[in-house]
């Protein structure tokens, strides 16, 4: 399928003939992957993201616990940029700590979605008569929205931050697995696996050493796009009380949170929303990027 | 024809037969017994095992599996232990307004995603493709909650064009419902319009570098013709499979939304089962959705016949 149409660059002189310094894999992804200004810019915007994240401990102009009755529902100023909530907590310093756990769960979510289904798609896609029965389960676990399957997971397992993780992996699995299977049957044709075979290499060593370096690509843009989700699912279900426990303060609690004031205190849903909307627009600007500065065989596979 | 519907038939079985054992089996998973949870602290260990053998869980797992599978043959889908009904019954007087709202959203999303769609291929690389891509993938990024809270805040509260919550009086008239649909289906609308632009744009451009649509160019035919006629019918197939995908994802988005509004749809329902451990209901909203979001994706495999005489199966 053809996606987005290759960008034209007009700056970059691709005729300048042999440069072997910048010739590693890495490199020339990176050259790729900057040809367009907007990826350049989200992917800064994530670093920087990713920097208060880290950072908020320290950075953090408050102490995003305390409270100051007095100086509760204060709108935004020089002293507190994006106001104060019911509690005169700095909204803020707040959402720096927030980052810190949205992208925590969002992170922890890839792992484990890629794991699994990184896993799952090897099996499909190697071994011929796991194909059938495995694919079987991944097409019934995408027969659920992702919403309501994480729903009806977090209902069982009850709200945590953990369980959240661990919903929203299984719920992304298929996610990965299918792109994985998909590409895992195009490589397990390739001469070089049969050449591995020939000389006698075991399956474990075929499929890790062989056929998985050659998969990087299209888990890598998968992963991307399932930390957007994860960031975005993650906040509707603490939104809807089935989440991390409100007394955690992710963006998703902190809008749950402000329902009662937000209609004289819009600040308090508007900063938490940007700062979902920003994050979660610039993994999607990198995915697209990472999408066609990856091989373009992909775009058939995924 | 025939065969295919039969063989598609029977795969969706075998899916349905996954997704009750998936529903089954989260019932399952939680922690401690299910009898005492739903029963709360307060219950004495003989209403639990009461509970326990209404509800079947004093026999083994496939045995309950099996006799799970024969309620669901019958359309049984147990009791609510909140509402003192059937599931069935809670189910159905609560999806009126989750079908409104889910058919209103769909509506504002296609309205959007397709005309604009549309212009981004005929546009191809022009500013009005940047600039709609860009929104779009701006859309994709909005949690649809926080559309909603804004919306109230601004158009509801601070304007009053529109009721802040709510269905209405239970005696509103229809035109009244639908006016507390408005700013809900705008919510649930607006990230899934994304989508359906991002497919309609890339069907429209597949389309566009065929050879036919070269031929009718040649002709002199008005480029608009070119694209909404020759154009547009072809690229309609995928087109459709996402809006048929989008109709399914909303009646799930729908749980989030009717939350914000206050909406007592299926959504709602859903929520408070989830809060109040009323497992049945839980269940019960799980297969239902899911069979609905299977049908969808058949029905749409079945309509490419219409839409395009070449499909045959």
């Amino acid at each position: 399928m053809a996606s987005l149409p290759a960008e034209q660059p007009s700056t970059v002189v691709q005729a300048a003939g042999p440069k072997p310094r910048s010739r590693s894999p890495f490199a020339l992804l990176m050259r790729r992957l900057f040809r367009r200004p907007l990826v350049v810019v989200a992917f800064v915007l994530l670093i920087a993201i990713l920097a208060v994240a880290v950072l908020a401990p320290w950075i953090a102009p408050f102490n995003p616990m305390k409270m100051d009755i007095l100086g509760r529902l204060k709108p935004p100023s020089a002293a507190h940029w994006f106001g104060t909530d019911e509690f005169g907590r700095d909204v803020l310093s707040r959402i720096m700590l927030g980052a810190q756990l949205s992208l925590l769960v969002g992170l922890l979510v890839v792992v484990v979605a890629t794991v699994l289904g990184t896993l799952m798609g090897l099996a499909a896609g190697y071994v011929r008569r796991l194909d059938g029965p495995l694919m079987r389960v991944t097409d019934a676990l995408m027969a659920f929205p992702d919403i309501l399957l994480a729903i009806a997971f977090m209902a069982a397992l009850g709200p945590s931050l953990y369980n959240v993780v661990l919903a929203l992996g299984i719920v992304y699995t298929p996610r990965v697995a299918r792109v994985v299977r998909a590409a895992a049957l195009v490589v397990r044709e390739m001469p070089y696996v049969e050449a591995a075979t020939a000389l006698g290499a075991t399956s474990p060593r075929i499929v890790f050493l062989h056929i998985l370096p050659n998969l990087v690509s299209p888990i890598l843009v998968q992963a991307t796009f399932i930390f957007a989700y994860a960031i975005l699912t993650e906040a509707a279900l603490s939104f809807l009380g089935v989440g991390v426990p409100p007394t955690t303060p992710t963006w998703g609690n902190m809008i749950a949170g402000a329902q009662q004031y937000f209609q004289q205190a819009d600040w308090l849903i508007l900063f938490p929303g940007f700062a979902i909307v920003l994050t979660v627009l610039s993994l999607q600007i990198v995915g697209d990027g990472l999408r066609d500065a990856l091989d373009p065989r992909l775009q058939k596979v995924t | 024809m025939f065969v295919y519907i039969v063989r598609r038939l029977a795969g969706m079985m075998v899916v349905m037969l996954i997704v009750a054992a998936v529903v089954f089996v989260i019932a399952r998973v939680v922690p401690g017994d299910p009898a005492a949870v739903m029963l709360g602290s307060s219950a004495t260990p003989e209403d639990i095992a009461a509970l326990r053998s209404r509800l079947g869980l004093d026999q083994p797992l496939l045995a309950q599996f099996i006799l799970y599978l024969g309620q669901i043959a019958r359309f049984d889908l147990g009791d609510s232990i909140f509402l003192n009904r059937p599931v069935v019954q809670a189910l159905a007087e609560r999806s009126e307004l989750t079908g409104l709202l889910t058919l209103m959203s769909v509506g504002i999303a296609v309205l959007i995603g397709v005309p604009v769609g549309i212009l981004s291929a005929a546009k191809r690389g022009r500013w009005i493709d940047q600039t709609a891509l860009g929104i779009a993938m701006l859309a994709a990024s909005v949690p649809s909650f926080w559309i909603g809270l804004t919306l109230i805040k601004y158009l509801a509260v601070d304007l009053t064009w529109f009721p802040v919550a709510g269905y209405g009086a239970p005696d509103a008239s229809f035109g009244e419902r639908l006016r507390h649909l408005v700013l809900p289906a705008i919510a649930l609308g607006i990230p899934n319009s994304a989508l359906i632009l991002r497919f309609t744009r890339t069907s429209m451009l597949d389309v566009l570098g065929d050879d036919y649509v070269r031929t009718a160019r040649a002709k002199g035919l008005p480029p608009m013709v070119v694209v909404l006629k020759h154009a547009l019918r072809n690229a309609m197939i995928p087109i459709l499979t996402v809006i048929g995908l989008t109709a399914a994802v909303m009646i799930a988005g729908a749980i989030v939304t009717e939350t914000v509004f206050g909406l007592p749809g299926v959504g709602n329902l859903i929520v408070s089962a989830v809060l109040r451990r009323d497992y049945p209901v839980i269940q019960g909203a799980l297969l239902v959705v899911s069979a609905i979001y299977v049908l969808i994706n058949l029905s749409v495999d079945l309509l490419y016949a219409v839409v395009d005489p070449r499909v045959r199966y």
